[in-house]
């Protein structure tokens, strides 16, 4: 089949072919990065946290009569109720175990600071989540110790909220102990955090635990966390439940009515006594799911509409050549000839199309890295895009490119 | 004459159903999917207090003299101070009282006791505020009002509640007078506020849920807040440890944490911008301060901007849906002139037999206009259904706030009927200028 007379023939229809390619240049631009939205998203809410995440609750709870945690004998009787609420707990049926915590991954409420490898280091070596929690919690949590040790009841040291002053020992994360000290021998070395100089041995190195803030500004020190044995105390407190596998429900039915009982002056936070950490995960990533149903949709309109669109002037087209087509057909062109030269006319716009989609799709990246701290998107999602969009020409070229070569011979012989 | 290019259009429409079907498709979802994304943007990125905005600023002074190590504002980073104010900072310009009003707030998060029998504490929000924050940001009252000036400086046991506040604790009816018990203590209502919950909660973005179903339900005065230690529970942001511990040391500390709102003429803007320079040098020269003034007062708008109030996935679903829109534009486009030119035989008799170019006009843009009145009424349902399925796509937050009302079904309307006119041009100015000749020789 030559080339030439496909091209002249584009010439004398020059504003469809326009059209077409330009309608397929915008989709290609548009879906691609939205695509490309919908996988970083995906990857975003895919990361693991750390921890097992099934048959975790969290208990969020204020008390209301709470003595004033700034005095010594106030820190003293919180931490005796906070001990009598984790005792309760544990009585329960199906509890498997119980930790005092400050926080947990995804829930947006955070101790960030920054850590160091002196005390007169002006700019920190990291930025660093901070957990404070009891003995219990890297066994309630489900963190895996790939080195050291983890806390003990001895360790654990009792703080008002706004104590200042940490205690001597940390637990951190492989990813903090790599930034830190590089050369991999982190365990037993002193670290400083927020510019505080009393040192820090680390005593434990955990798998991976991610930091409780889920927002952008946060993504770089996603998995810089460090764990200190503290139970921290003040008006309100953390609960972390592990419970049997599969009895989550009945465990949250029980809380509420066991920590009631043993002081009914709380409240507790988000209107629930107790979460599931399904809950907690659902919400902290509740944007990002929405954003991928969003570019879902628009991907199906836009794909929808451009081979609609295709379907519709290429019908034109052959309904304005049938009079040729029937003109070729009777000078001995074959049906495939008909049914190629359609196939090859759209792979030509579409492809001059999906250049300049190509063009605008790196633009559109462009633009949306600079004005919304977005990433760049890598080389294989414009391919990928590319390959789609020639094949959504082909698929939607079809049914008019077959109805063409169904044109009899003998429409030549008629005048229309 | 209009009614005779109605009826062609239709004849024209129903000829070929499967195009008018298709096109009337792409106006609809591209106009629906535009008109969802906007009626939320419209919602989130609205001026919550528009007859007073203008004279509204937040003042921002630089303690540290470097970048937060920590900073939540996209701008953080490049030199900007910090958006809130150490307790020092926020008690200077309190107390140089230097605006028309002023007042630094703090976010608490307490519990209050309902007098109502056989309930449990409930966990509320609320603001510890100056006098002057309710005369400042207009807050409505269903009874009382805020208090006085003379409780700022006597630490009096006041408070404000929301009406929602006053259902729940008192069931109702006018309760200024009434005793509520907030954490350890016990306060005097002497307002409850009618329902007023601004989104965005403007006076205090920095450590606020921007948006939010629930208005903060009580304010009390701030020193007294401060004075009975009641927990700020925003953000605390420092660049070194507090030297001291307990609220005490968070006070004396260079972190954070208490927002600043003034009210000015905006005219005396730059009176305000110099007072907080001068206060700045004069804090260079105690020693405080080793860096010059790096201080900025913006109106509350620009600084809803700074704070990029509006959720970037939002701002980023809005362009996608416009750029959707585009694309069923040139949709529209190639379909019409398919449309039209298949017609030219027919133009061709209507040219020859006298109708002017003007006559062709009137009946292909009538015919386009058509086809965006079908588009636009699909394209109102779908915005119907779009609007109310939001809460699958945006934050309940924001959900709540995207509403269908009148002006966003005219502009549904129009835009699509606008639009698809719009793309009926060219398509018309070929359809006329085909040749009569031409055509009637080669029948």
């Amino acid at each position: 089949m030559s080339m030439p007379p496909i091209i002249s023939a584009l010439r004398r229809h020059k504003a469809g072919v326009i059209l077409i390619a330009l309608q397929i240049a915008l989709t290609l631009a548009i879906v691609t990065n939205a695509v490309y939205i919908i996988d970083q998203r995906v990857e975003r809410v895919n990361r693991t946290t750390g921890i097992d995440e099934s048959n975790l609750l969290l208990v969020q709870q204020a008390w209301v009569d709470a003595p004033d945690d700034q005095s010594p004998t106030g820190v003293i009787q919180l931490d005796a109720m906070l001990r009598e609420d984790i005792d309760a707990l544990r009585r329960l049926p199906d509890v498997a175990s119980v930790a005092a915590t400050s926080t947990l991954p995804l829930l947006n409420m955070a101790n960030n600071n920054g850590i160091s490898l002196s005390p007169e280091q002006k700019k920190p070596t990291s930025r660093v989540s901070l957990y404070f929690g009891d003995e219990n919690l890297i066994d309630t949590l489900g963190l895996r110790l790939v080195a050291g040790r983890a806390f003990t009841a001895a360790d654990v040291v009792r703080q008002g909220l706004r104590d200042t002053g940490l205690p001597p020992i940390v637990i951190v994360t492989k990813l903090l102990a790599d930034k830190l000290f590089p050369r991999g021998d982190a365990l037993g070395k002193v670290v400083y955090i927020g510019g505080d100089t009393h040192p820090l041995t680390i005593v434990g190195i955990v798998e991976r635990l991610q930091s409780p803030t889920t927002k952008d500004w946060a993504e770089e020190f996603a998995y810089n966390s460090a764990i200190v044995p503290v139970r921290r105390v003040g008006f309100f407190s953390l609960y972390a439940i592990r419970t049997r596998a599969g009895r989550e429900d009945t465990v949250r039915q029980a809380v509420g009515p066991a920590l009631y009982a043993v002081n009914p002056l709380r409240v507790f936070g988000d209107g629930t006594s107790a979460r599931s950490f399904a809950e907690i995960r659902r919400k902290a990533y509740r944007d990002d799911y929405g954003m991928m149903i969003m570019m879902a949709v628009v991907c199906l309109i836009l794909i929808g509409t451009t081979a609609a669109g295709i379907v519709g002037l290429t019908s034109f087209w052959v309904g304005q050549r049938t009079h040729q087509i029937g003109v070729r057909r009777a000078l001995g062109a074959r049906k495939v000839d008909i049914l190629r030269y359609f196939q090859v006319e759209n792979l030509l716009i579409a492809g001059g199309g999906t250049l300049i989609g190509a063009v605008l799709a790196l633009a559109l990246n462009l633009w949306l890295v600079t004005h919304f701290e977005m990433s760049r998107m890598p080389m294989n999602f414009l391919v990928a895009g590319m390959i789609a969009v020639l094949v959504l020409g082909q698929a939607a070229v079809l049914s008019p490119a077959r109805r063409a070569a169904n044109v009899p011979p003998v429409v030549a012989t008629r005048s229309i | 004459m209009f009614a005779y290019y109605l009826e062609l259009a239709w004849r024209s429409l129903k000829r070929s159903p499967g195009l008018t079907i298709l096109m009337v498709l792409a106006i609809g979802f591209g106009v629906a999917a535009s008109m969802t994304t906007w009626s939320v943007f419209r919602a989130v990125s609205g001026d919550a207090i528009p007859w007073k905005s203008a004279r509204l600023f937040v003042p921002q002074i630089d303690p540290w003299g470097q970048p937060a190590l920590f900073d939540s504002t996209p701008q953080g980073s490049k030199g900007e101070p910090p958006d809130v104010l150490t307790y020092t900072d926020a008690m200077a310009l309190m107390h140089a009282h230097r605006a028309i009003r002023q007042s630094a707030m703090y976010r608490i998060e307490p519990s209050v006791v309902p007098a109502l029998a056989n309930r449990h504490p409930i966990h509320v929000d609320g603001h510890a505020v100056y006098s002057e924050f309710f005369p400042m940001v207009d807050v409505p009252f269903l009874y009382g009002g805020g208090w006085s000036a003379g409780d700022d400086a006597r630490r009096a046991d006041v408070v404000v509640i929301s009406s929602q506040l006053n259902d729940k604790a008192f069931g109702g009816g006018n309760s200024v007078g009434k005793s509520l018990k907030i954490d350890n203590s016990v306060y005097r209502v002497v307002g409850v506020i009618d329902r007023w919950n601004p989104q965005p909660r403007f006076y205090d973005v920095a450590n606020s849920e921007v948006f939010s179903l629930d208005a903060d339900a009580v304010f009390v005065p701030f020193e007294r807040a401060i004075a009975n230690g009641i927990y700020n529970s925003g953000n605390t942001n420092c660049a070194g440890p507090p030297l001291e511990p307990g609220f005490i040391g968070l006070r004396r500390s260079s972190c954070v944490w208490i927002s600043f709102m003034v009210e000015l003429d905006p005219a005396s803007a730059v009176e305000y911008r110099a007072f907080l320079d001068g206060y700045a040098r004069e804090q260079q020269r105690a020693g405080r301060f080793t860096w010059p003034p790096n201080n900025r007062l913006r109106t509350l708008n620009e600084f809803l901007d700074y704070e990029h109030v509006v959720p970037r996935d939002t701002r980023v679903s809005l362009l996608v849906a416009l750029g959707l829109f585009g694309v069923c534009l040139v949709n529209t486009v190639g379909l019409l002139l398919a449309k039209f030119l298949r017609r030219s035989s027919e133009i061709g008799v209507r040219r020859a037999l006298g109708a002017p170019r003007r006559a062709l006009y009137a009946q292909f843009l009538t015919e386009a206009a058509v086809i965006g009145v079908a588009g636009g009424v699909l394209g109102l349902l779908l915005t119907g259904v779009g609007v109310l399925s939001v809460g699958l796509v945006f934050s309940p937050e924001i959900a709540a706030l995207a509403r269908l009302d009148v002006p966003l079904l005219a502009l549904t309307l129009a835009v699509s009927v606008g639009a698809t006119v719009l793309a009926g041009i060219y398509p018309t100015w070929r359809a006329a200028r085909v040749q009569p000749a031409w055509q009637l020789k080669s029948n």
